[in-house]
């Protein structure tokens, strides 16, 4: 059976179900979820690369690229954040980022 | 063509495995490492499918930059990650509902939709043929003509993230001394040296 365009849908959908998971079995800690986030990019690209290969039309490549670009501005971000949450708070837990409620 | 699929078979399922292993790990460390194995294997997904370019970028920029990154980050702080996973239980069952549901949506569309022959070779940028030009080229002759300013606002997407980055972790200590060369060098003699006529039998 040769592999098409499902498979990789397939492999995709089923990643993206992973990192959507994970961000529920993980809910306390924010390195975890910052990582689950990436898997869900991942399934994303996984998904551009495919159709664009399948199509025949490189703009899916290249907005995967993107994707990859905006996927690691997210996580230097999110991480410098995080340190800067960590000095001042001693933990990364989600329950403790309340100081901006009111 | 069957080693092709086999390869497919073999990256899938790694990269499943690596998924699932991210999220359940119960060391973080160990969830970076399986992430970095998850995009090695995406990677070759890649390759397979023919975005050799997509998929070394992959492996420089995901495993070489951001997965060091998170493990820099993971290392350098320090917390007790057993409590972190305190009450998972709670909300692993809504979790995995919601995450199974969602996966049942997507199969279905998956199962149910059809590529129209039609389509393929009419969007926007056609891929040429590998023997004329291969992917790199094609993605760079696309990239610096016709998404130039798409480039260019992923640069500057990534410039402000780097000055964001930076302007976020620098931080200025009150009480610490340092070494400031250039007040050495500005001292003059005059300033500092002072002669002290002392007479004899007495002292300062």
């Amino acid at each position: 059976m040769a592999v098409g365009l499902e498979h990789y849908l397939t492999v995709a959908a089923i990643l993206f179900a992973l990192g959507l998971f994970g961000i529920f079995l993980n809910r306390r800690n924010v390195i975890i979820i910052l990582m689950s986030i990436e898997l869900m990019l991942l399934a994303v690209n996984i998904n551009l690369v495919a159709f664009s290969v399948f199509l025949q039309d490189l703009v899916g490549q290249i907005f995967a690229m993107l994707v990859l670009t905006v996927a690691a501005a997210e996580a230097a971000i999110g991480l410098a954040i995080l340190v800067v949450f960590y000095r001042n708070r001693a933990s990364i837990s989600v329950e403790d980022i309340n100081q901006m409620k009111g | 063509m069957a080693i092709a699929t086999l390869c497919f078979y073999v990256f899938a399922a790694i990269l499943v495995a690596c998924g699932a292993m991210v999220i359940t790990a119960r060391n973080p460390v160990h969830s970076v490492l399986f992430l970095i194995l998850a995009f090695f294997n995406a990677a070759g997904l890649f390759v397979l499918i023919g975005a050799e370019f997509l998929a070394m970028i992959l492996v420089v920029v995901y495993v070489g930059a951001v997965a060091v990154l998170f493990l820099f980050v993971v290392m350098m702080l320090d917390i007790n990650f057993r409590d972190m996973r305190k009450g998972a239980k709670r909300y692993a069952g809504v979790g995995a509902a919601i995450g199974i549901v969602l996966l049942a949506e997507i199969l279905l569309v998956v199962g149910t939709w059809q590529l129209d022959p039609g389509l393929s070779g009419a969007g926007a940028a056609p891929t040429p043929a590998i023997a004329d030009m291969h992917n790199t080229r094609a993605l760079g002759n696309l990239i610096y003509t016709e998404y130039v300013y798409l480039f260019q606002g992923a640069g500057m997407v990534l410039l402000v993230a780097m000055m964001g980055a930076i302007v976020l972790t620098l931080r200025q200590r009150e009480g610490v001394k340092r070494q400031r060369i250039a007040d050495q060098v500005a001292r003059s003699s005059k300033d500092e040296v002072r002669k002290v006529n002392v007479s004899s039998g007495s002292g300062i």
